[in-house]
């Protein structure tokens, strides 16, 4: 067990990285589809631009969700400066913390591409219709704010346990 | 909180005015028309779609020539343009300007004739070119390209594949002697040759020369290449020149650009009009107009018409069955969300119009997801400079969202205050860079850092969540006061209330939740006790009320069983508000995220430029996402949570029949009107 310990930072920090790295990713995807389809609506419709880039920006929160808890965890393990003495249970508490976001981030990230796409759809052949369409991509982001919120909540709980 | 009264309107007049009378309508911009009459044997509608077309046509012909000049002089337009707005035109330019129609409209189709004049030009040039380049090898030949021969020699005039020697040609010929060959030019992929021979060997050497690839060449001419030479070059100079003078010619056209556009709005202007005839009745001599007018303008409109015409003006008011278009009426405070609560949908049949109550919670909510005062600062100083430099020229749509913004920036700096968030921690992170300051925060929240007590910021976005649901309640209570519906008060907001408040009550009794939310409150226990009853009763009652539009008693207590289980939904709409926490923690940590980051950098050499660099561009980009995703959610939560408790829209806006411009308005000074 006094082993396992020196590698609870290690655990610590692959939480942190993947939920930069795996939202990152998902939101990267994301946007660039939604570019690709606003770039074929502004060469219909250049007017259009700000309604599209709203729409296409929406699955990129993923990822900035992704380094928000990126960054508070490295704050709290220590890697930013400060002693990095994690447990392994801390760590591997930590890793579980950051599971929420890493996962829903990704795959709402994803749907909400999609969504977003179809909602580009409804801009394109009717530009007033723009508030409801911005709506349903948005409902989708709503569970990657419940995932940031949980993981916000638990890596912040977890620094204050005493194990 | 209201929606302006609309009135029926009948105008009766001669048709000897109805040019005049209609401008005017137009003009006024506060009648919809909409034809409220059957037609009959004597009053009838009338075809307007041909006039309709033509106008259409004249619209793409001048709009055609505008791409061509812009074309040759862009226009300056920047992107600050959309805040000068519309040009003012004096009513007397537009009444005068029907003598320049026709001059302006052949204007423009000579505009296009030039336009084709140049291309066609354009392409005359490139032909002649490849003639030139065809001809050029041939240009030391003095005899003409298609000199076929004398009367007893024949000549040839043609090229062979790839560079070739005099001595080789001879070579190959040297059977059919007397012969002459000469090389007029030579390049590595061909060799230009004349080739004279006698008659009687005419087709031998026809036939070697062929075994050798000859062939004729690609033009034929019945001059010497040089006197061809000089034509083509002579022809090239007389295109040329009929393209620069049109192209001078469109260039002096330059000036005339205010004028097309005008003519553009003109003529949308009389397409509109035309639409308008279109839904009139007329008879021979006669023509009646209906349509709605709001109550504020009606009488003054009257007034107006019937002191410049022969005419008789009937207001009535509407009728139950009348589909009327909605016209907002708020203040300066709340009007600037009528576009959001349009962009839902407008206020039905009998709804009330939501934009006031909605508007205070809506510049609320937005700021507290941006939730800094350093953003909201920014975001209210844009606006506002805004607001007031361009006060005059701007249209009234941009003016209403540069107000919203405005409102909700300062919204958002107020709450970054209470929650002591100023670009992330800026002054702390300058302060223990630069100054060394110790005493950690410099400037301490009014009320509590969310970063350090999160839960407690979460009960707060839940407990907004609670009272904006339950104001959306009370709207559908009021609104079902409005039409005296006072049972379904008592049943589906009364019971609700009482419901949903002592649930909340009984949930803040419990050890777990006040262990979850980090909050210390006792309820006395016979409160608690009155709470289960009042919930219970209400439940029931819940039960028994709200599947009252079915006879069936069984199916009416399922149904009253499924409206219950619509407290779910509220537990999930109140969740949904934890987006306030989320989003705002995000634009305070990650404002934080960039001021460390600019902090590391700040020891090395040029520290402080580098690190001032860092801050701005860090926070412009945390501002530009932030706010994107707090409008986003504004939205969402007022769309969703709140008017799904109340709003169903569905109504139609207010469309008048007026001047419906794109470059010009018409300035004239009246005392009612300007409906945008």
């Amino acid at each position: 067990m006094e082993i396992l310990n020196d590698y609870g930072i290690v655990l610590a920090l692959l939480g942190a990285v993947l939920v930069a790295l795996v939202p990152g990713i998902a939101s990267a995807k994301g946007v660039s589809m939604g570019g690709i389809a606003g770039a074929g609506v502004i060469t219909e419709n250049p007017s259009l631009f700000g309604k599209i880039l709203i729409l296409q920006l929406l699955p990129g929160t993923q990822g900035i969700y992704g380094l928000l808890i990126a960054f508070i965890t490295l704050s709290q393990i220590g890697v930013l400066g400060g002693s990095g003495d994690i447990s392994f249970i801390k760590g591997f508490l930590y890793l579980a913390a950051c599971m929420p976001m890493i996962i829903v981030g990704y795959t709402s990230c994803i749907r909400q591409t999609k969504a977003s796409l179809a909602s580009m759809n409804v801009v394109a052949k009717r530009p007033d219709q723009f508030g409801k369409a911005m709506i349903f991509p948005a409902m989708v982001e709503t569970y990657a704010i419940l995932a940031l919120l949980i993981s916000l909540l638990a890596v912040n709980g977890v620094g204050g346990l005493n194990i | 909180m209201a929606l302006l009264q609309m009135q029926r309107i009948y105008i009766y007049a001669l048709k000897k005015d109805r040019k005049q009378i209609l401008e005017l309508l137009q003009r006024r911009g506060v009648v919809e028309i909409e034809t409220m009459l059957k037609e009959d044997s004597i009053f009838r509608k009338t075809d307007v779609t041909k006039e309709r077309q033509d106008l259409e046509k004249n619209i793409e012909t001048v709009n055609n020539a505008l791409n061509i000049l812009n074309s040759y002089s862009k226009e300056e337009s920047s992107l600050l343009s959309v805040l000068y707005g519309r040009k003012e035109l004096p009513l007397k330019v537009y009444e005068s300007f029907h003598e320049e129609y026709e001059t302006i409209i052949e204007k423009a189709k000579r505009i296009i004739k030039l336009e084709r004049i140049i291309a066609e030009n354009k392409a005359e040039v490139l032909k002649l070119q490849t003639q030139i380049e065809i001809l050029k090898p041939w240009l030391q030949l003095d005899i003409p390209l298609d000199f076929k021969g004398t009367k007893y020699t024949t000549g040839f005039i043609g090229t062979l594949p790839r560079a070739r020697s005099l001595e080789e040609i001879y070579e190959q010929l040297a059977l059919y002697m007397p012969l002459n060959v000469d090389i007029i030019s030579s390049t590595k992929e061909q060799t230009c040759i004349f080739v004279l021979c006698t008659n009687n060997n005419r087709d031998k050497v026809y036939e070697t020369l062929r075994g050798m690839d000859f062939s004729l060449p690609s033009i034929s001419i019945d001059n010497s290449p040089a006197e061809h030479m000089k034509l083509l070059e002579s022809s090239v100079e007389v295109a040329k020149a009929k393209e620069n003078n049109a192209i001078e010619e469109i260039e002096s056209y330059l000036k005339d650009r205010e004028k097309l556009l005008f003519l553009t709005d003109y003529e949308t202007m009389r397409i509109e009009k035309y639409d308008a005839m279109g839904k009139i009745l007329q008879s021979r001599n006669t023509f009646i107009l209906t349509g709605f007018t709001p109550k504020k303008d009606s009488e003054s409109l009257k007034n107006e018409l019937t002191s410049k015409f022969d005419l008789a003006v009937d207001i009535t008011e509407t009728k139950k069955k009348d589909d009327v278009p909605i016209l907002y009426k708020n203040n300066g405070f709340s009007e600037p969300l009528e576009g959001t609560v349009s962009s839902y949908s407008p206020p039905g049949k009998g709804e009330m119009d939501p934009t006031m109550v909605m508007s205070l919670f809506y510049y609320a909510l937005f700021g507290l997801m941006l939730s800094d005062a350093g953003y909201g600062f920014i975001l209210a100083l844009g606006c506002a400079i805004g607001l007031i430099k361009f006060s005059k020229t701007m249209e009234r749509p941009i003016k209403n969202t540069l107000k919203m913004f405005l409102y909700c920036g300062i919204a958002t700096m107020f709450w970054g205050i209470l929650f002591g968030s100023y670009f992330g921690d800026i002054f702390d992170v300058v302060g223990k860079t630069f100054f060394g300051a110790t005493n950690i925060p410099v400037i301490p929240p009014l009320w509590f850092f969310p970063v350090e007590k999160p839960m407690l910021m979460l009960a707060f976005s839940m407990a907004i969540g609670v009272i904006h649901l339950l104001t959306g309640l009370a709207m559908n209570g009021y609104q079902m006061a409005k039409r005296k519906d006072f049972k379904g008060i008592i049943y589906d907001v009364v019971f609700w209330y009482i419901l949903l408040i002592s649930c909340v009550i009984l949930l803040l009794s419990m050890d777990m939740v006040k262990n979850i939310l980090n909050i210390n409150v006792t309820i006395p226990a016979n409160i608690i006790k009155i709470c289960s009853w009042l919930a219970l009763i209400s439940a029931a009652g819940i039960i028994l009320t709200n599947g009252r539009e079915s006879k069936n008693p069984f199916k009416r207590v399922l149904k009253g069983l499924y409206a219950l289980y619509g407290i779910s939904g509220y537990l999930s709409d109140v969740l949904s508000y934890s987006r306030l926490l989320a989003l705002g923690l995000a634009t305070g940590v990650i404002g934080s995220v960039i001021n460390q980051m600019a902090a590391m950098v700040a020891g090395l050499p040029l520290g402080g430029v580098v690190f001032t660099i860092i801050v701005i561009l860090g926070h412009s980009l945390n501002i530009a996402i932030n706010f994107l995703g707090a409008y986003v959610h504004t939205n969402r939560l007022q769309y969703v949570e709140f008017f799904g408790k109340f709003y169903e829209g569905g109504g139609k806006l207010f469309k008048p029949f007026r001047v419906n411009t794109k470059y010009y308005k018409i300035k004239e000074s009246t005392n009612y009107g300007d409906i945008e």
